[in-house]
């Protein structure tokens, strides 16, 4: 038998919140993917909907690369707000 | 169906809003509803990338290489709040090219805010102080809108949004801190951003058309005129720690009423500036359209070499 295709599951816990992935498992097709996803993954209701997507869909970045890759926004320390002087009697900024 | 019979799909869609639950992108919606949320949020992304427009004028005259760095990373930011807000509206079944069409063509809005000029280094601060304040006043409440993909983008927006406010006031207490010369700088920056940045939240409770409606949907948790008045009460109290003069001699607080009294904007300037007629209109479209047609070839380029790579990728 041949394997049949993985597949990434995002579960949305409830309305409001975004998908959020959760694991991964194989099935044959989308909707047999989604089918057992539900078995596996909300069996204590840990969701309101569902998304799979074919695990070969997804480009990741390299993990070898991750200091170089991610190098960038290091010294960009301006981008947070805690970087500016302000005195303490301003309120609401 | 009889006509006076309310569609069931429409009762739970009220029922869910009324629970404040949210709605997502493959629920039934009201077309009004659907229609509404495009409208507000190709105007929010429009805005945003229109106003990379008043700000990038001042990237290259920046006085320090520290501003410029904030400067450049504040419009990028906006960039990105434009990118989060675009594919929150394409959730809604319409899509991004559509959305800029409609905005080249003047068939879509964006904020008054953006067709006024920025004259000095101080409208930098001017502008991160309070139209960053008066669309964080706006933006917040939206972070609990009841649809789902829109309050999320707001969520990352409004964390984005605070250093923007931040490094505004930063710097405008910089100037304020410095000579004479760089004081009356500050202030007249003050002076020509004070009324605009009211107008911000739009006209008057009475005349707003897409209020009522848009409260009832949860799109919408506050009236034109309470943000504006929240927006004042937080502002004044600022102005006094920069030592500047807020621009409406009208001003005052209200011991009864427990707010600022204030002077209301000029609407019928805000209705001349909505309709095409402030003083950069037709610069800011003509640059939009003029950047989206000049990048047609990195669009492109970039089409073409993605095709090579799956060709490559093919006979490997």
């Amino acid at each position: 038998m041949s394997t049949e295709p993985l597949w990434e599951v995002f579960v949305r816990s409830r309305r409001g919140l975004s998908h959020i992935h959760v694991g991964s498992l194989h099935a044959p097709d989308a909707e047999m993917a989604v089918r057992n996803a539900r078995d596996v993954y909300t069996r204590r209701q840990e969701g309101v909907s569902i998304w799979v997507v074919p695990a070969g869909a997804i480009t990741a970045s390299s993990p070898d690369e991750k200091d170089s890759f991610f190098d960038p926004a290091g010294d960009k320390v301006y981008r947070h707000p805690t970087f500016y002087d302000i005195p303490d009697e301003v309120r609401h900024l | 169906m009889d006509a006076t019979e309310t569609d069931p799909r429409e009762a739970a869609f009220q029922d869910l809003i009324d629970a404040d639950g949210r709605v997502e992108p493959r629920d039934w919606m009201p077309d009004d509803y659907r229609r509404s949320l495009v409208r507000q949020i190709a105007q929010h992304a429009h805005s945003e990338i229109i106003g990379m427009q008043p700000e990038g004028n001042w990237i290259t005259r920046a006085p320090s290489l520290r501003r410029k760095a904030i400067l450049m990373a504040k419009v990028q930011d906006e960039a990105g709040h434009g990118l989060y807000l675009y594919a929150a509206a394409e959730t809604l079944g319409v899509s991004r090219d559509e959305l800029l069409d409609l905005l080249h063509a003047g068939k879509q809005k964006y904020s008054s805010i953006f067709n006024y000029p920025t004259l000095t280094w101080a409208d930098m601060g001017a502008i991160g102080w309070l139209v960053d304040g008066a669309a964080i006043t706006n933006q917040v409440p939206l972070c609990r809108c009841s649809y789902g993909p829109y309050a999320r983008g707001m969520v990352r927006i409004c964390k984005e949004e605070s250093f923007h406010q931040r490094q505004g006031f930063e710097s405008l207490l910089t100037l304020c801190r410095g000579t004479p010369a760089q004081r009356a700088m500050a202030q007249d920056a003050l002076d020509r951003w004070w009324y605009p940045s009211l107008a911000m939240f739009g006209p008057p409770d009475g005349e707003s058309t897409h209020t009522g409606k848009s409260m009832a949907w949860g799109i919408k948790r506050f009236s034109n005129d309470e943000l504006r008045q929240k927006f004042v009460d937080m502002t004044v109290p600022q102005s006094h720690v920069l030592g500047l003069t807020i621009p409406d001699p009208e001003l005052r607080w209200n011991d009864d009423r427990g707010h600022y009294d204030f002077t209301p904007p000029d609407w019928d300037e805000l209705r001349r500036v909505i309709t095409g007629d402030g003083p950069c209109n037709r610069q800011r479209m003509e640059h939009r359209v003029a950047a989206h047609t000049g990048g047609e070839w990195v669009r492109e380029a970039a089409a073409a070499y993605a095709a090579k790579r799956r060709a490559a990728e093919a006979t490997a």
